[in-house]
């Protein structure tokens, strides 16, 4: 067994934000812990109103390696974005 | 009059005070970052209320002392607060079973001071409870995790446990203080707050596996009356050494 905590990655939803955000990892032995730990660590300011923490060792990432094959086809393919229809005057914030 | 309302803010401002100096002993030599900023994070909240407490204890006193006269030109026998605090912080364990012991109290007091006839009081205490609530979660969760977890952390925690109970009787004692605010709904009486402390604390024995040492176990006082342990000294030497040896000093 290990001597160290398990490494935890802990998500942020701020005041202003829908979404939660990464903002660092830290140790501790189980999700209550985890969750202790990021109020204590990563909440000093008021940065948020929730808090997410996941196992590092259970985020599935894709490899910098695979890059290329990933993104890259999608930079030839303009029409994919929504630019090319014309817009009402009258619909607002789009 | 007065001066038992004088009496009661130093009682209050000291046992922030002083526990949070001992929490700041452990900056920078927690057993893990997140440890080190969490004690670190509770001697703020501690410090924030001592200085709530101390500068209406300044001003209800009229003699113009500040918060900060009130915490570094004092010597220890004019200090107020509970011996509990003041006790060395020992292993982590022994600093967490403490932690437990005043957070469960503290709670359960500042509940009933959010109801005290002085605006003030209860305004204090009303801001400082979600601080507290929050230690409180904290500390019961570790000692749980500590009780329930090795044999080692086990007998650790309860060694610890063991060695402060005598320390607990003085958060409900009692004198003519208290009485007299008390008559006047300024502070209800503490020693009410004993049963709803001890059903608690054997909850939260139980589910970590420890031994509530005996309840009528004999009892040390004498912290709110001035009466300290040999730790008071050098622990006001370190936190008063900078306004001693240059007093008024400023950032």
């Amino acid at each position: 067994m290990s001597k160290q905590w398990p490494l935890w990655e802990v998500f942020i939803r701020s005041q202003h934000g829908l979404a939660h955000k990464h903002v660092g990892s830290l140790h501790a032995s189980d999700a209550q812990m985890a969750i202790n730990h990021a109020r204590d660590v990563y909440t000093r300011r008021n940065e948020g109103v929730g808090i997410w923490v996941v196992k590092a060792a259970d985020i599935a990432s894709s490899s910098p390696g695979d890059k290329g094959p990933l993104f890259d086809p999608s930079n030839s393919k303009v029409y994919r974005h929504p630019t090319f229809f014309p817009m009402p005057e009258e619909v607002k914030n789009l | 009059m007065l001066d038992d309302k004088f009496e009661y803010l130093l009682r209050l401002g000291d046992t922030g005070l002083v526990l949070s100096q001992r929490l700041c002993e452990w900056v920078g030599k927690g057993p893990a970052l997140e440890e080190d900023m969490a004690l670190a994070n509770t001697a703020l909240d501690l410090i924030g209320q001592a200085r709530m407490w101390l500068s209406y204890a300044g001003e209800v006193e009229g003699l113009g002392r500040d918060e900060n006269t009130l915490a570094y030109r004092r010597d220890a026998h004019a200090y107020r607060n509970l011996l509990l605090v003041e006790q060395a912080n020992g292993s982590y364990a022994d600093t967490l079973a403490r932690q437990y012991l005043f957070d469960s109290w503290h709670l359960l007091l500042l509940q009933t001071l959010t109801r005290s006839a002085d605006e003030r009081i209860a305004a204090i205490a009303e801001k400082a409870i979600k601080e507290v609530a929050y230690h409180l979660r904290r500390s019961r969760d570790l000692i749980v995790r500590l009780g329930d977890g090795s044999q080692e952390s086990r007998r650790l925690i309860q060694d610890a446990f063991d060695e402060l109970w005598m320390y607990t009787g003085e958060l409900f004692a009692t004198d003519a203080v208290d009485a007299v605010l008390d008559a006047q709904r300024i502070v209800a009486d503490a020693s009410q707050l004993r049963e709803p402390w001890l059903a608690q604390l054997r909850e939260t024995f139980a589910e970590a596996t420890l031994t509530l040492p005996d309840p009528d176990a004999w009892m040390q006082t004498g912290g709110k009356q001035g009466r300290h342990s040999e730790h008071m000294g050098y622990l006001l030497a370190e936190m008063q050494f900078l306004q001693r040896a240059y007093p008024g000093a400023q950032w």
